[in-house]
């Protein structure tokens, strides 16, 4: 299967990826068969015995037994077959190894947060070894989210209050894309991310330099897109434009206003709904108060360069 | 039937039907399934209640302390009268005796009332400790021996949410039958019935059991367990 | 007799007063099929804008709050106020008391409380739009759906009031089967129609109240924060989800079922010819309804849910398939050494058989654990949903609205159009929706606004297949209300089909429905026994399988017959 995959699905990058695409295929096929075959019949019978004279009546045909009974034991085959095929791949996906190296997930509107065993954490880059099993545990902050790759044939619900996990194993070094898969507001359809499939010793690396410190704008400028700001403030308007907004004065929906310094700033991420712009709604989720503050600081810094 | 201006057909058959008797037992088909659905409806209920308490059931073993089960009690009984009662109106009805058919169908209304009031005392000893369902729950005070700040514990209030979900939607079938049973005596009063027309009178009776059995489940679920 | 053939349910009393208070089931189910159509345009119209904006990524006609409200409102139209009450409430509530030889349903005037249950139930879930933003998609999930402005409210009651006028109709069509039959009809004499809307009456009245108890906690948790499903005030989200499925699987036999039946009636009567197996299809119907309770897990499994339910729930997924089978397999051998006649209503059966058929296999496709893991929320499943539900409930309901239009208006449609705008369907639809099977296999998420640049190509297709589709369900609209004006007079039986509602009533019925009680003598598609019927009027003047109403049904014949 080259880069693309094969016609139907993507390209399978990890361990059980093959085994769902031999039981996809297999389904497949063999639907095709049956339905072509009905379909078939249908159309023969539909030309061999179409009516040639208005008057004509046709004699009842009585269906032996054996055929109703065929009808529903080749299917029933079938369907065991399939059954416990689907049974074995799921087991498989169910199942992590338990010398699976644990990522913490988190995600909350509209981004998916990584916290590595050292305390790193990055925003909607997860960064994993090739050829180790990787076991996410993940939970949601506000509502349900789910996390689902592709190219890996893996897909979990992420719920409030509850653990779920999911793992893999990637076979081969490359980026693939994330996408949250179960309906959770505004910018769903942008809570992106991606997995960094990378050698080991490159792994190692980038955990280990994680911690080096950017200036607090870079990491603002970062974060800006990794938590996803830049989606309502600047692709859509969804959300107020940000250039130039320090130190001008801001009209809020209560017909006040106020000088957009620091403080204003930091409330406005950490707590959307206390002051509100003119003209937009509550609809910044309230979510950014877990940022650390170095991340805030970092934030308010690269707005007041904009 | 060749025409529906047949000659001399009772004046409650409706002309779609061929004869009482198939109205009859259409009538009756259709308020089984209707109490099948209502039985559905609480089903729902009681699925919630069975899922939290497999959970949680040390917390509700305990919240359920609260709940006066002589109150419970003696409602149940009040209820399992009423049912009699509605059943003896039945009774009547067929043996075409309506003065009474109206006293016994009297009698449940009774029941059905002395039911409420106990209700509204249960309910309201639980909202003046602050016993609310949901976010408004703030247990407080000493009553009848149990000190309800001991209450205030998670998953406290679930119990108490699905204790007066439960019980409200059945005291709202309650009070919706109270209204079915008035208008029945009062159509019975006016002489509309008879041993060969009672009907409306059966299904209502009927409906009453329904409402009798729910609560019969309730009052051990919530009450003693 | 002569009089009264001029007297029918259209024309006996024309006052707008003797519509809005009709007992008289056939104006009632009239009356659905309007409402249902409009809500049908609404829901269309939506998805046209939809596809629309999915014709590019990004940004096209509108915003992602904008479009995530219009998926919903699509969604919560198309399913609650068009699918659900589409064929039994309408073509249903006309047709049944008809082919049972009945004067009406047992209730009639419960069943007129229904309808108007069923426009209040509709009224208050679109005054949810005045009332504000409501997002979430048609399955409410908690805790999403309770963190949304209050519009929820306003559809879930709404779902509720109209849950209620599906279980009334569901209990009156159930007494109407059992105790409205007229003599000589038993139950296997019974039309497959009749078998499949009491099969979905069954469904109605036992899933529907639990969405009911559903929407009750999900409204009063909105209100008092009673902590059943929200998580943050110590509810499960999973529950809830249980309970959104334990009703909306089953839902969706409630609209697949009755398009047996239809499919059924087509295929019988334009092969003119008995349907083959025809009591392993009746009860097929009934194995259905009773597995569809067993299966609603298979929406949940990457929810949560234990590992060994979802096995479970797995396995049943594929029983359902084989009582499907059972049906389609036998509506193919009914044709063989049939007498095959291409009329529009069997042009829609024969596409019915094509489209639903790649659904249900799809649905067995995606019932596989291993491959739902990736295929969940993804156009795979868009696909599968509407492959079944357009293109297997609407596809049907079209071919039945085809087959019985001459009953219900007493004119025909002009079927060269009727032939050309079913040929259209088929293509837009396929044109529509087979992409999206390849693009949500290929990973497309569903309810996405946006998309990757690489799924571009069959989201073209996808919405230049909608506009083919939309252009020929719009001609069907224009050519049906001509027909209105100026279309032939149609004769009481155009298809010589052998169910009491062309053989014993007028081409448009009576308020009565028969003059006379009918009483049936053979089963609904025993065409060799009623013979006659094909040789007494000379062929082409379509009037042939003319009957006089009110007069019995043949007797059998017993001669010998010949191929
Ligand atoms: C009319 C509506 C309708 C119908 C009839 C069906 C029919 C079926 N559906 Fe579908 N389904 C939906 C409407 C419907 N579905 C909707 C709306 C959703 C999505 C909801 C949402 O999330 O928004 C959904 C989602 C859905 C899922 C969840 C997917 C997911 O979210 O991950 C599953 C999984 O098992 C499923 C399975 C099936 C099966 C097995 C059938 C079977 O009944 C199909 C049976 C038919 C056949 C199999 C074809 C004919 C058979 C033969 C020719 C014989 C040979 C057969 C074999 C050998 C198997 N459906
Ligand atoms: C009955 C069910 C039904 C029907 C018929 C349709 C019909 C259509 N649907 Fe819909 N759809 C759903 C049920 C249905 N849908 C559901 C349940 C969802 C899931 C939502 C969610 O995620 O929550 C969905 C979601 C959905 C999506 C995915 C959105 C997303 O996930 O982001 C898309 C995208 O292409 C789509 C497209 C269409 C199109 C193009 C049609 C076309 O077939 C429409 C064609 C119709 C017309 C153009 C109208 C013309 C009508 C007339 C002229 C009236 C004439 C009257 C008569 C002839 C009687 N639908
Ligand atoms: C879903 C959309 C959304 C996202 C994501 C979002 N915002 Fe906002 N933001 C808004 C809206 C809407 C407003 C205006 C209403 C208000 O004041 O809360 C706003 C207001 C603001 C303001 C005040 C602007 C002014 O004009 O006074 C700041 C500062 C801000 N956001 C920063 C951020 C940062 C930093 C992030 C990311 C970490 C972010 N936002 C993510 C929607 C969003
Ligand atoms: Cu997060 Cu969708
Ligand atoms: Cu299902």
């Amino acid at each position: 299967m080259g880069e693309n995959g094969s016609g139907w699905l993507p390209e399978a990058m990890s361990t059980v990826a093959a085994e769902v695409d031999a039981l996809f295929y297999f389904t497949l096929y063999t639907s095709t068969i049956i339905f072509v075959a009905v379909i078939g019949a249908m159309i023969y019978f539909g030309i061999r015995f179409r009516r040639r004279d208005e008057s004509e009546v046709p004699t009842p045909v009585h269906e032996p037994k054996w055929l109703e009974m065929t009808w529903i034991v080749v299917p029933t085959i079938l369907v065991m077959i399939v059954f416990t095929w689907g049974f074995k791949v799921f087991v498989k996906l169910h199942t992590a190894p338990p010398d699976s190296y644990e990522i913490t997930v988190r995600a909350a509107q509209w981004y998916w947060e990584f916290e590595y065993d050292n305390g790193v954490t990055s925003a909607n880059e997860l960064y994993v070894p090739v050829g180790k099993a990787i076991k996410l545990n993940m939970s949601a902050s506000d509502v349900l989210h789910s996390f689902f790759v592709p190219a890996f044939r893996i897909k979990m619900d992420v719920i409030p209050n509850r653990v779920t996990s999911v793992w893999f194993e990637a076979t081969d070094v490359g980026t693939y894309q994330v996408f949250c898969t179960e309906y959770c507001g505004t910018s769903h359809a942008a809570m992106l991310a991606t997995v960094h499939v990378v050698t080991d010793s490159e792994f190692r690396q980038w955990l280990a330099t994680q911690n080096q410190d950017l200036p607090p704008a870079e990491l603002g400028a970062q974060l800006f897109n990794q938590y996803t700001c830049n989606v309502c403030h600047v692709d859509t308007a969804v959300g107020p434009g940000l250039t130039g907004i320090f130190g001008s004065e801001r009209k809020l929906s209560d017909g006040t206003t106020v000088i957009a310094d620091e403080d204003y700033l930091l409330e406005s991420i950490v707590d959307p709904g206390a002051k509100l712009v003119e003209g937009y709604g509550l609809q910044m989720p309230a979510t950014f108060g877990s940022l650390t503050q170095k991340q805030l600081d970092g934030l308010i810094a690269y707005i007041k360069t904009l | 039937m060749t025409s529906h201006s047949a000659e001399g057909h009772p004046a409650h058959l409706e002309h779609h039907f061929v004869s009482s008797e198939q109205q009859f037992d259409a009538a009756k088909m259709g308020m089984w399934l209707f109490l099948v659905t209502e039985i559905l409806l609480f089903s729902g209920m009681f699925v919630t209640y069975t899922v939290f308490r497999s959970w949680h059931p040390e917390v509700f073993a305990h919240s359920a302390e609260l709940l006066d089960w002589r109150m419970g009690g003696i409602n149940t009984i009040v209820l399992l009268a009423s049912s009699f009662t509605v059943a003896l109106a039945v009774h009547f009805a067929q043996k075409d005796n309506m003065r009474l058919v109206i006293i016994n169908l009297m009698v449940t209304l009774v029941f059905a009332f002395l039911f409420l009031v106990i209700k509204y005392f249960e309910y309201t000893g639980k909202f003046a400790h602050g016993v609310f369902p949901g976010a408004a729950f703030d247990p407080h005070g000493v009553a009848g021996g149990h000190n309800y700040a001991d209450y205030n514990i998670p998953y406290a209030a679930q119990f108490f949410s699905i204790y007066f979900v439960m019980t409200g939607i059945h005291a709202f079938h309650v009070i919706v039958g109270i209204g079915v049973i008035a208008w029945i005596t009062l159509r019975v009063s006016r002489g509309e019935f008879s041993s060969a027309y009672y009907t409306p009178v059966e299904l209502t009776g009927l409906y009453w059991h329904l409402v009798d059995i729910i609560w019969i489940f309730l009052f051990p679920l919530l009450y003693l367990i | 007799m002569a009089q009264d053939e001029t007297i029918n349910y259209l024309n006996h009393d024309r006052s707008l007063k003797s519509w809005l208070l009709t007992k008289d089931h056939k104006r009632i189910g009239l009356m659905y099929l309007g409402a249902v159509s409009l809500a049908f345009l609404a829901g269309g119209i939506l998805a046209l804008l939809i596809r629309l904006e999915l014709l590019t990524p990004g940004e096209t006609i509108m915003g992602p709050d904008a479009y995530n409200q219009s998926f919903t409102i699509h969604a919560v139209l198309m399913v609650f106020v068009v699918l659900i009450p589409a064929i039994p409430a309408a073509l249903g509530n006309f047709f049944l008391p008809l082919q049972l030889g009945a004067r009406d349903v047992a209730f009639p005037r419960l069943n007129l409380f229904s309808f108007y249950l069923y426009l209040t139930g509709a009224v208050i879930v679109l005054s949810a739009l005045i009332v504000g933003r409501i997002d979430g998609g048609w399955t409410f999930y908690a805790p999403y759906s309770e963190r949304v402005g209050d519009s929820i409210l306003f559809v879930t009651t709404g779902v509720f009031v109209m849950g209620f006028s599906s279980i009334l109709t569901g209990l009156n069509f159930i007494v109407t089967v059992h105790k409205m039959r007229t003599p000589g009809l038993t139950w296997n004499r019974l039309p497959l129609f009749v078998w499949s809307i009491y099969s979905t009456a069954i469904v109605q009245v036992l899933a529907t109240p639990v969405i009911g108890i559903t929407m009750v906690l999900l409204f009063l948790e909105r209100f008092l924060s009673i902590g059943i499903f929200d998580p943050a005030l110590g509810g499960d989200p999973v529950l809830f989800q249980h309970f959104f499925w334990f009703y909306s699987h089953p839902a969706v036999y409630i609209m697949i079922l009755p398009a047996f039946g239809i499919i059924s009636e087509l295929i019988g009567t334009f092969s003119r010819h008995r349907v083959s197996g025809y009591t392993f299809v009746a009860l097929s119907s009934v194995a259905i309804a009773f597995l569809g309770f067993l299966v609603w897990g298979h929406h949940m499994f990457v929810s949560g849910q234990s590992a060994v339910s979802s096995v479970v729930f797995s396995l049943l997924t594929y029983l359902i398939g084989i009582p499907t089978g059972v049906k389609v397999l036998n509506w193919v051998t009914t044709m063989y050494r049939g007498s095959i006649s291409f009329k529009t209503p069997m042009i829609y059966a024969l596409i019915f058989l094509f489209t639903f058929s790649i659904g249900g296999f799809s649905g067995v496709m995606v019932g596989v654990l291993g491959i739902d893991i990736h295929l969940h929320d993804t156009y795979f499943i868009v696909a599968h949903f509407h492959y079944v539900m357009m293109g297997g409930t609407v596809i049907a309901m079209l071919g039945g609205i085809h087959y019985w239009w001459p009953k219900m208006t007493g004119r025909m449609y002009n079927e060269t159009l009727g032939k050309i705008a079913a040929i259209l369907v088929f293509i837009g639809f396929n044109l529509t929706f087979f992409p999206q099977f390849i693009m949500g296999s290929r990973g497309m998420p569903r309810r996405y606004y946006d998309y990757l640049p690489e799924f571009q190509f069959m989201h073209e297709l996808s919405t230049y297949g909608s506009w083919i589709l939309g252009a020929a369900l719009f001609m069907i609209l224009g050519y049906m209300m001509a027909s209105l004006i100026n279309g032939k007079k149609a004769p009481s039986n155009p298809w010589g089909a052998l169910t009491l509602e062309w053989t014993h009533a007028a081409a448009l019925p009576h308020p009565h429905n028969f003059l006379a009680t009918p009483i049936v003598v053979r089963g609904p598609y025993d065409y060799h026994l009623a013979r006659e019927m094909f040789e007494l009027v000379p062929s082409g003047d379509g009037q042939h399988g003319e009957v006089i109403p009110g007069v019995e049904a043949s007797e059998p014949d017993g001669r010998p017959e010949e191929a």
